[in-house]
């Protein structure tokens, strides 16, 4: 039995070293010929977002350009024309910016770019299992889920039972779907944007500042008199942080402001830098020109892909968590201070 | 002349480098008290560990991101580290 189990070890590990192997080939380094190997420049490139989308190299997809100028109406054409040529009809591309030939014409850029075309494949797959969940709640309506819906439901209870209802309160229903919405969508763009050749979705800052953006309206929009005034006479505080200068307002003003701040660059901060390390360690084979590191690079950046797929879930997991706790404080009620011994804190 | 940009350059990302080292430092500092406690907490109490390592994930992962903070801000000050002569 134990010979058995031996074995079985011994060919996981096997596999695994093939299956790491696979890494060399798809993070491949494009640079032209002649040039030497530019890191940083590679690393940015797959970082960042781009108007056509490299799948690997030599596999280029062109995505559509939607430019609005304003007096002349919209222009959609393919980035072929553009991007290797840089200039197109009236419009210059310069890195990633395009321009009109005429500095005074401002140009605004609605393209499909690659983290917009990442966002439609992300909810091409997202879409569907949801809708099926729901529809399988509904048709079995007082049994127990079957099929994907029973995949997902400990997770929805658990979102419900640990982190909803103990940071919200009674009134956490109204909640509930932002923060599932929240939860799977941090979750699922993430894991996506390990895959190789995919966009890095949840890394782009525009993306997790619409997502902070959500949450701070729904939060202010939701703010009770009970909220307000906390945070513009804070209780407990001595009067004269309030009166004349009023310091302590003005310290819960910018709370309101730092905190969805912070949960947009702690998703964009961890998403990106988890890629930055993973594309460093391998772009270390380039550097040193040496086959033989690959014997460390490669295990070593394998671990670093496990490691992000728990920050993938984890991060989901504190946005969703620190966003419900903004919720709980902006509809929390009025209440007396409680006995000592009486209070059970839960976590 | 020339001497001068440079050295404002290179002091720049002397700048960088220490902040992210440092910034490294305080939050492996940080998360090793939140193991420690943690991991006493769980020899002490071994039916409360799935509590007690919940919170600790929670308490390294907002750690964490205030260490990124830090990352996020040298990594601009390298990729915008232009010098214009003066």
């Amino acid at each position: 039995m134990l010979g058995n189990l031996h074995q079985k070890s011994i060919i996981h590990f096997i596999i695994l070293i093939i299956f790491s192997s696979f890494y060399t080939s798809v993070h491949a380094a494009e640079s032209k010929e002649g040039e030497p190997f530019n890191a940083g420049d590679m690393i940015m490139h797959h970082i960042a977002d781009s108007h056509e989308w490299e799948f690997a190299k030599g596999f280029v997809a062109p995505l559509p350009i939607i430019l609005y100028v304003s007096g002349d109406g919209f222009e959609v054409f393919s980035s072929k024309r553009i991007v290797k040529t840089g200039q197109y009809g009236d419009f210059v591309y310069d890195h990633g910016k395009i321009k009109h030939l005429d500095p005074e014409v401002s140009v605004y850029d609605f393209s499909i770019t690659k983290n917009v075309a990442q966002m439609f494949l992300s909810i091409i797959l997202i879409l569907p299992i949801f809708l099926l969940v729901a529809r399988n709640y509904k048709k079995r309506a007082n049994q127990p889920p079957k099929g994907i819906a029973a995949v997902f439901e400990p997770i929805i209870i658990y979102i419900r039972d640990e982190i909803a209802k103990p940071n919200i309160g009674p009134k956490y229903e109204r909640f509930m779907p932002y923060l599932l919405t929240v939860f799977f969508y941090i979750w699922f763009n993430n894991i996506l944007g390990l895959l190789p050749g995919a966009a890095n979705l949840t890394g782009n800052i525009a993306v997790t500042a619409v997502l902070a953006v959500i949450t701070f309206i729904i939060t202010q929009i939701n703010g009770t008199k009970h909220y307000w005034g906390h945070i513009f006479n804070t209780p407990g505080v001595p009067w004269w942080l309030k009166y004349p200068l009023p310091l302590m307002p003005l310290v819960e003003v910018l709370g309101i402001f730092t905190k969805p701040f912070s949960l947009m660059i702690r998703l964009f901060a961890n998403i990106t830098a988890g890629h930055i390390i993973i594309l460093s360690l391998l772009s270390l084979i380039f550097i040193f020109k040496s086959a033989y590191l690959s014997l460390v690079s490669i295990p070593f950046a394998v671990f670093m892909n496990f490691l992000e797929l728990l920050v993938a879930l984890l991060q989901a997991y504190i946005f969703t968590l620190l966003s419900s706790i903004y919720f709980g404080s902006a509809v929390e009620e009025h209440h007396e201070p409680e006995e000592k011994g009486a209070s059970q804190s839960l976590i | 002349m020339l001497n001068l940009v440079l050295l404002n350059a290179g002091i720049a990302l002397l700048g960088a480098g220490l902040g992210t080292g440092l910034v490294a430092l305080a939050a492996g500092f940080g998360i090793g008290k939140i193991g420690t406690s943690a991991m006493e907490a769980i020899a002490r109490q071994p039916e409360a560990s799935g509590r007690v390592q919940l919170a600790m994930i929670i308490a390294a992962a907002l750690i964490e991101g205030v260490a990124l903070f830090g990352v996020v801000v040298c990594l601009m000050i390298v990729l915008n580290n232009t010098t214009t002569p003066a």
